[in-house]
Order: structure tokens, then C-alpha cells, then sequence
């Protein structure tokens, strides 16, 4: 029971972590992108279209190729979150409007275009349901190691899951590694630090910007894909996401600007996201009715408001946000 | 090249912004190899400007620069690098989170410089090497100003200039810490290097340099040895002869004692005195100038009796309304109780539109700023700071289309005639105006200039912080001459000479003997 509440727990964790992981990359240039949800919502969506197109154009499912139905969306849900990377730096970097409200306006813009490309998909299909299943494509997506099933509860926990998530803890490792030891990392964190120093030093605060929120985007993406592929075992449905996308949010502040603590971070997150559902077995003695769920499923972001205030309180300089964030950067004010 | 070749040559450098303002003009001046060059003048001669085009943030509008001999066109502060120029601005450009070897390292390709380590090393070497002191895996934020600015000195190093600019390196630093920098400069000169200091203490100029070159209001007065000049000589080069500026200043009868401070001690936010122990009277019906190098601790007289700065124990300063002889004490009340006191302390902060104006906002919002109290319970009254709005834009000549343009759209000094407007209107008992007249021209300064004599003869007591030392004496009643945060002297406006002013500016020692004598 415990292992399966952690291999539940690790699942909602997922997507969580390539969001967070995306966004600390995003941050740590100066970027306050609050449209991750978007991103991530657009991620899942490009990853379905692609999937789609490659289903539909297969005679027979059954022939269906294991690397094309992973390339193919895995390299649409890429480009989709790019660009919507790529509009916001647009928005931020170059026409700098206001980071914030551009967020906001990407994670609306993001959900809408989501739905709309889904709800046509689901016409085009002209399902009962309103959802759209590529069982075909996402069986690839979720292929576990074949003998995780014999390993009892330790294949249960570390192997029963489809590649992305562990794509997912190896990608939060190498950001880790990037911002710590590499000096291009260096680099990015003098960039949101104090981006007049860095221009001083000859780094181009535009570039570094741009990239790191564009590569931010496709990490965060591949959690909407992880989602819809892995997750929901390819079924899409409008709204399916979910406030996931907050959630990664508050899981940049609860790691403080830290990839590697994002992998306990999101275990920990999805456990809590889930755990209403496991407390009549877990505690079968403490009778727990409908509405405490749903006062336990603000855990995650109880938990993300006392680490912000057992921060502000601590006041040690590495678990502050990076300094120049969410501010414009120009540089004729030097 | 042979070593008679200067290390930098600027000819004829001139550079304007604007239309208006001319930071320098037809400055030529040679700086040798192995040499520590003073460049001395008075705020706003056109120091850093100046300097600014060696390491690459401007450009100059004519003249010619030669770096060894050969001409060069420094474009930015990478290829002021690469001329081995490096500049060290007063403020830090430094990461704060990062370490030491962190700082050094930003920008530079591994390849070069090799993994941090190696970085480190070579901090440690140029440390031994010139005397410096500085633990590379330090937290930038766990560090004092000192050592933050041997950190900048060390990456200047480290990139390898031969030419270092330190721009007012002392303003925050203590005497001790003032010395050991010293020491190090001594070290690098010995090394070869090319050290130009920027300064207005005359002081360190004979303590530490070679050679003095004088700029004033943007021109090039000339050059002297350090050892053939005294203190009274630099400062008669640097302020220049009298000027007659023909200012009225009107005798008023019967001033009366408005404030009254006290060992005023305030701390800068480095914790550092910004003021030490000032003490002196303020009477209604003058103008009292404040003078003194700028960061001598005039932001912190002021906002100190507004109430915006916090005064250290012991300090007192006491307000007589006008005709009461009841006191009130000012230390330890905030901005609001102050204003409730009935004590109206008019404000035109140094900087015009960060503290003053809200620039997204017309003249008339502007005016409501003041007032918006005085309004219903639920709505606020919109009429009279419109009118007071038009009846500014009419008196003073404001130039704007109409109350409700934004001010930031205005020229300097428009907002300039809007902020002390605003603050005149409010009918002031202390008018206290903070470089009431920077960036403006003649005719509009003779307003302000009239504008504050207006209140002076009202019987208000106007406090003017001024740079221009010609103005003040021939604006003020009596001059107070800060110096280092210490009160170094007040003289009668009507008997001052400049190179009197100047002096006190300068040399805190001067102030001592004229008190002893």
C-alpha cells in the first residue's frame, strides 16, 4: 500500500518537476514566467497533435513504429512549448512589457489555445466522450522495464515508470550541475542576479535571456506531454491539467531556486496532492469525509507558504529569489 | 615606443549632453606610465564624464584619444579591456551572491582562464603581489565596502589593465581602510601601472599622487606636481575667480529662532556616520546655504528634519512655530506627526521626479499629493489643486499643454517650477530645497532664486543645499559648510570668499584652526 501510494506519488510528481525545472532555468535569468501553466497546457496539446497526425496516418495501429511515436510528439510538444517561450521572451525581453501581466496572459492564452486545438480534435474524431484516446502512441510513452513487475515493492517505487520521468530527474540533475558548475551557469545567474554587472562583463543579457526562458519552456512543455502520454495513458480532455501548472510554480519557491531539491520537492508535492485520497486507508480508525479532502488538497500550497515565510525569516541570501527578477533590464540606465 | 610616450593622451576632448549641458570641453591632458595622477574638481567639473570615455560608456563628440602612442576608438567597456584600461566606478559592479572567484570569473571563457580554481590562485598571487587582502571564496554580501572595492581593484587586475581609474575611491571607505588602499596604489605604481584617481579631497591628492590635473566646470585648468602644490593653491584652481552673479538679497529685520539642532548624528545605510555631532540654529526670515562636497552628509540634514531619516540618541532638534516661544522636539517623530505638529517642512528632494512628482501623474494630481487630506470623507477634493495647479502654471511660466500632461513629459526645468511651486504653496514655516537649481538655466534659476527670497522676506526660514559656491555666497545669509558629515565651519554669505568656502569644503583641519583662532 505504501508502495503504491509512493509510485501514485511520484507520478503526480512528474510533471510537476519538468515545470519547476523549466521555470528555475526561466528565473534564474530574471524571467518571472508565470505562464508556465500555459506552456506546459500548449506542451501537452502539441505533443497530442502530433500524436494525432502520426496515428492517422498509419494504415493499421498495429504497425505503429516505437521511435516515430515517441519522436513525433515529443518534437511537437517541443516546438510548441518554444514558441510559446520564444512570444513571451518576445513580449518581456525585447518590447519589455510587464513580466507579470505577460505571464498571466500567456497561461490564459496557452489554456484557450489548448482547449481549442482540443475540442476541434475531439470533433474531428467525433467521439461520444468529450476526450480524445491515443492509447497506441502513449503504450510507447509508458512502456515500463519489462521485469519491473518482478521486483516486487522496489521495481514498484524506482522502475514502473515510462522514461519521461526519469528524462525528467536526469534533466533536473544536469540543470543543477549547469547552474552550479559550468561557467555559461555562472553567467545566467549573474544575468538575473544583477543583469548591469553581467553586461558590464561582456555577457549579452539579451541572449541569455531569451535562451534560458525558451529552453525553461520546453522543460516545463515536457511535463504537459509527460501528462497526457504517461499520465491519462493518452486520453486528452479540456481542463484534464489541472492547476499543475501553479503547483510548479510554488515548487520553484518551496525548492528555492534549486533543480536538484526539485526531485524530492515534486515526490513530495505529488504526495501531498494526492494523499486525501489515500487517508481512509491509510488511517481507516478517523472517519474522513468529502469536504476535509478537499481542505487537504491545499497541502501543497500550505507547505509552499511556510517555507516562503520560514525563508523571508531566515533571510540567507542563496534561498532568496534571484535578485533582479521580474524586473526589465535596460541598459541605458547603467 | 620609448618610455617618454604617455601612457593616455586625451586631445581636445569635448562632450556634450544635450544641447546644453557641456561636460567637458576641449580637455587635453597626458597621463604617464608609473604615475598616480590626481584629477581634481569640484562636483559637476566634468571628472567622471571625462573618465567615462576611457573605459567605454561614452563617447566623446570630438577630440582624439592615444593609448601608447596610437590612436584608439573605445566603443564599450570590452575594448576599454582591451586596451588594458579598467575603471573602478564608485558603484560596485558586483554579483552578491557569488564568491570572490565567482565575480572574476563572469564573462571570461573557460578556456582562458581555466576552471575556478586557477582563478583563485591568481587572485591570491595579484593579492600577494601588490598587498591586497581578500579570501576568493568569500560571499560578495558577507563583504565590507572595503573589500568589495579591492575585489573590483583585483578583477580589474586580473584582466589585465595597466591603466586603473578609480573614481572617488575613499568617499566610502575609513581612514585605516583609506591607508591600506593607499599602500596598494603605492605597490601598483612601483609595478609600473598607471593609477588616475578622481577626487575633491585635497588631503589624499598630496598624499598620494604625482601629479594634480584641475578640471573645472568641464574645462582644463591645468596641471601641476604634487610636490610643488599647496593646499591653498589647488583649491584657488579649482574654484576658480568670483563671479558676480548679481542675485538680490533682501535684509529682513527681526529673524527669529526657528530650529534649533543638536549634536545631530545620523548613520548612512552602510552604518557608517553620515552626519557626526552637528549642531546649529536656523532662524525665519534667512536663507541658511549649505555647503560641501557632495555626500558630505546634506541628504541625511535634511531628511533628518523631515523625519525621513533616522537620528541617532543624543541628537536634538527643536522647532519654535512662529511666534510661540513653546518647543517641540523633531528627533524621534515620523513624517506625518511631524506635519501634525503644525510644523511645515517643505521638501524639494535632490532627486526632482523620484521623491517629489509622481511622473505618470499631471500637475494637478501632483498638487493633490500634498493635499488629498483635506478632502470629504469619501471623496477628495479635486478643485483646489487644480486651481493651484493652473495658478503655478501661470506664475511661475510653466511650460506644459495643459495641468493634466504627465510631468515626465516636461523639460528639467518645468518639473523643477511644478515641485518648488507645489511646495511654496503649501505656505512653508522651514522651506528646505535641495539643489533647487541643478540642470537649469539662468533665467529660470533667477526665479527659483526669487521664488526663495519671496519666502525669506515672509519670514520663513529657508534652508538652500546648494554646489555652486558663486550662488551660495551671493544668495545666503549665512553658508554651513559640511565637511566629511562634520560641521566645519557657518560664515556670513555677505563676507565669505570663495576660496574660504572651498577650503572648509575640503579640509576638515581648516575648520579647526578657524575655531581655535
Amino acid at each position: 500500500m505504501i508502495a503504491a501510494f509512493i509510485h501514485r506519488a511520484v507520478m503526480q510528481g512528474i510533471p510537476l518537476l519538468f515545470g519547476a525545472t523549466g521555470e528555475i532555468i526561466t528565473e534564474k535569468s530574471g524571467n518571472l514566467n508565470l505562464g508556465i501553466p500555459g506552456v506546459m497546457y500548449v506542451g501537452g496539446i502539441s505533443g497530442v497533435i502530433g500524436a494525432f497526425l502520426y496515428e492517422n496516418s498509419l494504415p493499421d495501429k498495429s504497425q505503429a513504429n516505437g521511435f516515430l511515436a515517441i519522436m513525433i510528439p515529443l518534437l511537437a510538444c517541443l516546438l510548441g512549448s518554444f514558441l510559446m517561450g520564444l512570444l513571451y521572451s518576445f513580449l518581456t525581453t525585447t518590447l519589455r512589457a510587464n513580466q507579470n501581466v505577460t505571464g498571466l496572459a500567456i497561461t490564459t492564452f496557452g489554456v484557450g489555445l489548448g482547449n481549442f486545438f482540443g475540442g476541434s480534435l475531439i470533433k474531428i474524431v467525433g467521439a461520444d466522450v468529450p476526450s480524445i484516446s491515443l492509447s497506441t502512441t502513449s503504450r510507447f510513452f509508458s512502456a515500463t522495464l519489462p521485469f519491473a513487475k518482478d521486483l516486487g515493492w522496489f521495481g514498484e517505487i524506482f522502475l514502473s515508470y515510462g522514461f519521461l520521468a526519469y528524462l525528467a530527474v536526469i534533466i533536473a540533475i544536469i540543470a543543477s550541475l549547469y547552474l552550479k558548475r559550468t561557467r555559461s551557469g555562472l553567467n545566467l545567474r549573474a544575468v538575473g542576479e544583477n543583469p548591469a554587472t553581467a553586461d558590464a562583463a561582456g555577457i549579452s543579457v539579451t541572449k541569455y535571456k531569451y535562451t534560458a526562458t525558451c529552453v525553461g519552456s520546453m522543460i516545463a512543455g515536457l511535463g504537459g506531454l509527460y501528462y497526457v502520454m504517461d499520465y491519462v495513458s493518452g486520453v486528452w480532455s479540456n481542463d484534464g491539467f489541472g492547476d499543475r501548472g501553479w503547483l510548479a510554480i510554488a515548487l520553484v519557491i518551496f525548492t528555492v531556486w534549486k533543480p536538484n531539491f526539485a526531485i524530492i520537492g515534486s515526490i513530495l508535492f505529488g504526495g501531498l496532492y494526492i494523499v486525501h485520497n489515500y487517508l481512509n486507508q491509510f488511517f481507516p480508525f478517523i472517519p474522513v469525509d468529502m469536504s476535509t479532502q478537499e481542505l487537504i488538497k491545499m497541502a501543497p500550497y500550505v507547505v509552499t507558504v511556510l517555507v516562503l515565510i520560514f525563508n523571508s525569516m531566515r533571510n540567507k541570501r542563496e534561498s532568496q529569489p534571484p535578485e533582479a527578477l521580474g524586473l526589465p533590464y535596460f541598459r541605458e540606465d547603467r | 615606443m620609448d618610455n617618454k610616450t604617455p601612457a593616455i593622451s586625451m586631445r581636445n576632448i569635448t562632450k556634450a549632453f544635450g544641447s546644453k549641458v557641456v561636460a567637458n570641453k576641449n580637455v587635453s591632458m597626458d597621463i604617464e606610465r608609473g604615475e598616480i595622477l590626481a584629477l581634481l574638481g569640484e562636483n559637476g567639473s566634468g571628472k567622471t564624464t571625462l573618465m567615462n570615455m576611457l573605459s567605454g560608456i561614452y563617447r566623446q563628440d570630438s577630440g582624439q584619444i592615444f593609448v601608447d602612442g596610437t590612436e584608439v576608438h573605445i566603443t564599450c567597456p570590452k575594448d576599454a579591456y582591451e586596451l588594458g584600461i579598467g575603471m573602478i566606478h564608485q558603484h560596485f559592479k558586483l554579483v552578491d551572491v557569488l564568491t570572490a572567484t565567482e565575480n572574476v570569473a563572469l564573462g571570461m571563457q573557460k578556456k582562458t582562464t581555466g576552471p575556478n580554481r586557477e582563478i583563485a590562485k591568481a587572485i591570491t598571487e595579484i593579492c600577494d603581489k601588490y598587498g591586497f587582502d581578500i579570501d576568493p571564496k568569500m560571499k560578495v554580501y558577507n563583504m565590507t565596502v572595503s573589500q568589495k572595492q579591492t575585489l573590483e581593484i583585483v578583477k580589474t587586475l586580473y584582466r589585465g589593465a595597466n591603466i586603473l581609474i578609480l573614481d572617488e575611491p575613499t568617499a566610502v571607505l575609513t581612514p585605516q581602510e583609506t591607508e591600506k588602499l593607499f599602500a596598494v596604489l603605492r605597490n601598483m605604481k612601483a609595478d609600473g601601472k598607471s593609477i588616475i584617481i578622481i577626487t575633491h579631497k585635497l588631503n589624499e591628492v598630496l598624499a598620494i599622487s604625482d601629479r594634480v590635473s584641475i578640471l573645472r566646470k568641464g574645462e582644463y585648468i591645468g596641471t601641476v606636481q604634487t610636490s610643488e602644490a599647496t593646499v591653498q593653491s589647488l583649491t584657488e584652481m579649482m574654484v576658480g575667480q568670483k563671479v558676480e552673479l548679481d542675485i538680490e538679497r533682501p535684509d529682513i529685520e527681526n529673524k527669529e529662532l526657528r530650529l534649533s539642532i543638536e549634536n545631530l548624528t545620523c548613520l548612512d545605510r552602510y552604518g557608517v556616520k553620515a552626519l557626526d555631532d552637528v549642531s546649529f540654529d536656523v532662524y525665519g526670515g534667512e536663507i541658511l546655504g549649505i555647503a560641501g562636497i557632495s555626500g558630505s552628509g546634506q541628504k541625511q540634514l535634511l531628511e533628518a528634519i523631515a523625519g525621513l531619516q533616522k537620528a541617532e540618541s543624543g541628537s536634538s532638534i527643536k522647532y519654535y512655530a512662529p511666534g510661540e516661544k513653546k518647543e517641540s522636539q523633531l528627533v524621534g517623530k515620523n513624517v506625518s506627526e511631524i506635519k501634525r505638529m503644525g510644523v511645515a517642512l517643505s521638501f524639494v528632494p535632490e532627486d526632482r521626479l523620484g521623491m517629489g512628482l509622481v511622473g505618470a501623474m499631471g500637475m494637478a494630481d501632483n498638487m493633490m499629493l500634498r493635499s488629498y487630506q483635506k478632502g470629504g470623507v469619501i471623496f477628495t477634493d479635486r478643485k483646489t489643486p487644480r486651481n493651484l495647479a493652473t495658478k503655478i502654471k501661470d506664475d511661475l511660466e510653466v511650460v506644459t499643454p495643459n495641468i493634466s500632461t504627465p510631468v515626465r513629459k516636461l523639460s528639467g526645468g518645468n518639473v523643477q517650477k511644478v515641485l518648488v511651486g507645489r511646495e511654496i504653496a503649501s505656505d512653508p514655516t522651514v522651506l528646505m530645497a535641495a539643489y533647487a537649481v541643478r540642470g537649469l538655466d539662468i533665467n529660470t534659476s533667477y526665479t527659483i532664486y526669487h521664488l526663495l527670497n519671496e519666502q525669506k522676506k515672509k519670514g520663513t526660514a529657508v534652508i538652500y543645499v546648494g554646489e555652486d559656491l558663486d550662488v551660495l555666497i551671493a544668495l545666503c545669509d549665512r553658508i554651513a559648510i559640511l565637511c566629511g558629515g562634520k560641521l566645519n565651519g557657518v560664515v556670513d554669505g555677505r563676507t565669505a570668499t570663495k576660496e574660504e568656502v572651498g577650503l572648509l569644503m575640503t579640509n576638515i583641519e581648516a575648520g579647526r584652526k578657524e575655531a581655535e583662532a
